[in-house]
């Protein structure tokens, strides 16, 4: 019984999303929202990957492409291209990804380490990767991915 | 009693009671015949010495001890005031400031050094020979009021009798909740507590006193009220009608005589008015002329400290998310009043028109509460005004209006530095001296005002002085050594373009860099610390009559005016109070100037901001003619092409959030009618030197 409490309480909560054919996932408490694509205001003299900020019910959130920030190719929006919403370190910013459907829980002993690169992705921006029974799931390292120092110095550094 | 549970009562109470000292002896520097001041500023440091003994912080005690026998002799007439009594008092006030901020931070106050003021104020002492003997003792701690103050023997002729405690006065309610309490068969009592005549923290006292009762039963009334108690707003006596639904009467008055300081306590039943006979209000107990001079006494005590209370404090960053959920709420009602108007429905016409009121009276609702008096900032300048005079060796009459003048917030915390610098500049360069004034047949007391006023959608802050002017030509000898102006171009100045110069960086015309100002550091530093807050600096001055620096604010930092545009399918806003103009221009007038577009603008030659590259913008077609937006920054002046002006409007700032901090050029954001969300241009940044 013991063994098995501590095996549930070792699960964490994760919103999954599509980029392409891989699955990736984040943490279901650092999610605020999912919302359907929307008019997006651009933001001059920022990264490319920075598409620009919405409105989102009265607060200005800036949004990023998380295919063009991981360097992936970029596809046209579609019906399921979905906003996710994540707060880490008191930012709010809104993730552009190509489909986001699923909540699943993630024992936490079946991630693994990241190998070097996944899917094109630098393992810098992962957390680990879960094998689960028949799906791989890729988990983000938000820190890594929203790094505000970083976007300041390539908004400096590309004009 | 413990402590720290008051620190915070006795750092407050202390604050007020400085501010009182530094105001009264300012009056008193003015008049030094005014004998209320003298009161009131020994009273005010009578109140300090007691309230420190009781918190145990002695050295601020040896201070005050020596300010009240100095004051004491002069109350007496053993001594005159002179200037360096003045200047001594003042320095034994910065000192309890020192000490109390001490005690703020929780530091040691031993580590601060009083005996260079202690000895001053013994040697003031010495040459009006006498005061008390130096050194204080505790017993000197206790009120040394006038006799007559004393509260009268238990159980004499005080108020303590059957007859005065019937001559409760009780509304119909309280007497009605009083008889249904009987009538449940719950003992209601009458109790009084008199506290003791030495008491320092009486609002602490009453505050147990009540705390105590309410633990034993409901509180039907308390006289003085709650708020008169916590004002301190009392003599010694409080009375309270309690209906009893735990322990005893004897439980209630054991506890209540176990407070402190608590002198006499009597409990008894309470019986309705009705069912005895009510002596006239008349009998009201106070206890002769000096009860009443007491009360006088915490009255005056209670004006000086009725502001700011009944107040919460609130974070500012709750009202902003306050304003966030109000501006949403805004774009939802634009967008039902729309609906409404196509839909046709008369009902649903009528409540969103309601509604629209409403929510512009919660509009400036929610702005006024993020207002705060000038005030606040103005405080401290009367003193500092006079401490320059001193020290400048000049005769100033300082005069504030409009303190209640309300501000943002955010820009009040910005224009104290500003306010101080120009100050300071109106003592030091405005004004002559006293043998300067007299030859130019003026009044040797030079005249400094500070005003503050609202108008329109503006705040304005006016700094004068009536002095010697600005010297046109000094400034323009000064401008020319510098090489901030050809000498060609001197004569063709116009006087506000010479003045302008005064905010150059670096520029100052005190010829001696004295201590107080002219350090270089000056009006460049001012304006551009206004402007960071969306404001402005002008000054206006007539040689030999004086200077008038005119400070203008936005009465709020999260709503401004703004002009939209749209360029290449994007809409951008402009805040207002950087553009110039609108303008059209011809395309064959823009000339290319080392590779620097520039257009002919009133007589000068003005830098193109080429938009559509600095924004990567795609403009579809240029055209012969276009509308350009004339923006300036203090004297530079830029421009831009823009497709259409889609007009002015309010609009609520909000920042791009924390990803996005700095970016250039783009000041923030701002949510649509629509909806949409258009960023906000800060000009400044294309027009940087």
């Amino acid at each position: 019984m013991e063994q098995q409490g501590r095996e549930l309480a070792q699960e964490i909560k994760v919103i999954v999303f599509q980029l392409g054919s891989e699955e990736y996932g984040v943490e279901v408490h650092q999610v605020l929202s999912i919302e359907r694509m929307q008019k997006i205001t651009r933001v001059p003299r920022t990264p490319a990957f920075v598409k620009g900020v919405i409105n989102l019910r009265g607060v200005v959130t800036p949004v990023i492409d998380l295919r063009a920030r991981f360097g992936l190719p970029e596809v046209e929006y579609t019906e399921d291209t979905r906003i996710v919403v994540v707060s880490v370190n008191d930012m709010e910013v809104g993730l552009i990804v190509d489909a986001a459907n699923d909540v699943i829980d993630v024992p936490v002993n079946r991630i693994d380490p990241p190998p070097a690169v996944v899917g094109g992705v630098k393992a810098d921006y992962l957390r680990g990767v879960a094998k689960l029974d028949d799906r791989l799931l890729v988990l983000l390292n938000l820190d890594r991915v929203l790094n505000a120092q970083e976007v300041a110095q390539l908004s400096a550094m590309s004009w | 009693m413990e402590n720290s549970s008051y620190l915070h009562m006795f750092i407050e109470e202390t604050k007020e009671h400085l501010q009182q000292l530094n105001e009264q002896l300012l009056i008193l520097e003015k008049d030094h015949s005014d004998q209320e001041a003298i009161h009131a500023v020994f009273r005010s440091a009578h109140t300090i010495k007691g309230m420190a003994a009781t918190m145990g912080f002695e050295p601020m005690v040896w201070v005050t001890h020596d300010m009240e026998n100095v004051l004491d002799a002069i109350r007496n007439g053993r001594a005159s005031i002179t200037p360096d009594h003045m200047d001594v008092l003042f320095k034994a006030v910065d000192l309890l400031e020192t000490q109390l901020a001490a005690v703020e931070n929780g530091e040691d106050l031993n580590g601060i050094d009083t005996s260079e003021v202690v000895e001053e104020l013994q040697r003031l002492l010495g040459e009006s020979g006498g005061g008390e003997p130096v050194g204080p003792s505790p017993a000197s701690a206790a009120a040394p009021g006038p006799a007559g103050a004393e509260a009268p023997p238990e159980g004499g002729s005080g108020p303590s009798a059957e007859g005065a405690v019937q001559a409760w006065q009780l509304d119909a309610f309280q007497e009605s909740v009083a008889k249904e309490a009987k009538r449940e068969g719950l003992g209601v009592l009458q109790i009084l507590v008199r506290i003791d005549e030495g008491c320092v923290l009486k609002a602490a006292r009453a505050y147990m006193v009540v705390d105590t009762c309410e633990e034993y039963g409901e509180l039907v009334k308390v006289e003085p009220s709650v708020e008169e108690l916590e004002q301190g707003k009392m003599d010694q006596e409080i009375r309270l009608l309690l209906i009893l639904k735990r322990g005893t009467p004897e439980a209630v008055r054991d506890a209540l005589m176990g407070i402190s300081e608590v002198r006499h306590v009597s409990v008894e039943p309470w019986t309705a008015v009705a069912e005895s006979v009510s002596p006239p209000p008349a009998a009201t107990p106070k206890a002769g002329p000096a009860a009443k001079a007491a009360a006088q006494k915490e009255d005056l005590k209670a004006k000086a400290s009725t502001r700011g209370l009944k107040s919460v404090r609130v974070d500012i960053e709750r009202l902003d998310a306050l304003m966030n959920l109000f501006s949403e709420l805004v774009i939802d009602r634009t967008r039902i009043e729309e609906l409404a108007k196509t839909s046709g429905h008369q009902e649903l016409l009528a409540t969103v028109e309601h509604m629209a009121r409403i929510s512009s009276d919660l509009q400036n609702l929610v702005m006024t509460i993020r207002m705060v008096p000038v005030e606040t900032v103005f405080n401290r300048f009367p003193r500092m005004v006079r401490d320059l005079a001193r020290e400048m060796g000049k005769q100033v009459e300082f005069v504030v209006r409009g303190g209640d003048t309300g501000l943002d917030r955010t820009v009040i915390d910005e224009i104290g530095d500003p306010l101080v610098h120009l100050l300071r500049n109106a003592v030091d360069h405005g004004l002559e001296t006293p043998e300067e004034r007299r030859a130019a047949g003026k009044p040797e007391t030079g005249l400094v005002q500070l005003v503050a006023y609202h108008s329109g959608n503006q705040v304005f802050i006016e700094v004068s002085d009536d002095g010697r002017g600005v010297d046109r030509e000094k400034v323009i000898r000064k401008a020319i050594e510098r090489g901030l102006i050809d000498p060609g171009q001197a004569n063709s100045l116009t006087d506000g373009q010479v003045y302008d110069l005064l905010f150059q960086p670096g520029f100052s015309t005190k010829e001696v860099v004295s201590d107080v100002s002219g350090r270089g550091v000056g009006l460049d530093v001012v304006k551009s610390k206004l402007e960071q807050v969306g404001g402005k600096v002008q000054v206006q001055s007539k040689p030999g009559q004086g200077t008038k620096w005119i400070i203008q604010l936005p009465l709020t930092l999260s709503i401004i005016q703004a002009m939209l545009v749209s360029i290449a399918g994007e809409k951008y806003a402009v805040p207002l109070h950087s553009i110039v103009e609108t303008a059209v221009i011809a395309r064959k007038d823009i000339r290319d100037l080392h590779g620097q577009q520039v257009i002919p603008f009133r007589g000068r030659v003005i830098p193109l901001i080429d938009l559509e590259q600095l924004y990567d913008l795609r403009r579809p077609e240029v055209r012969d003619e276009e509308n350009v937006l004339i923006v300036r920054r203090g004297e530079r002046y830029g421009a831009f092409i823009v497709d259409e002006f889609l007009g002015q409007q309010e609009i609520v700032l909000k920042s791009l959030g924390r990803y996005l901090q700095q970016v250039f050029s783009i000041a923030g954001a701002t949510v649509l009618g629509d909806g949409q969300v258009a960023l906000i241009i800060d000009c400044n940044a294309f027009l940087a030197a």
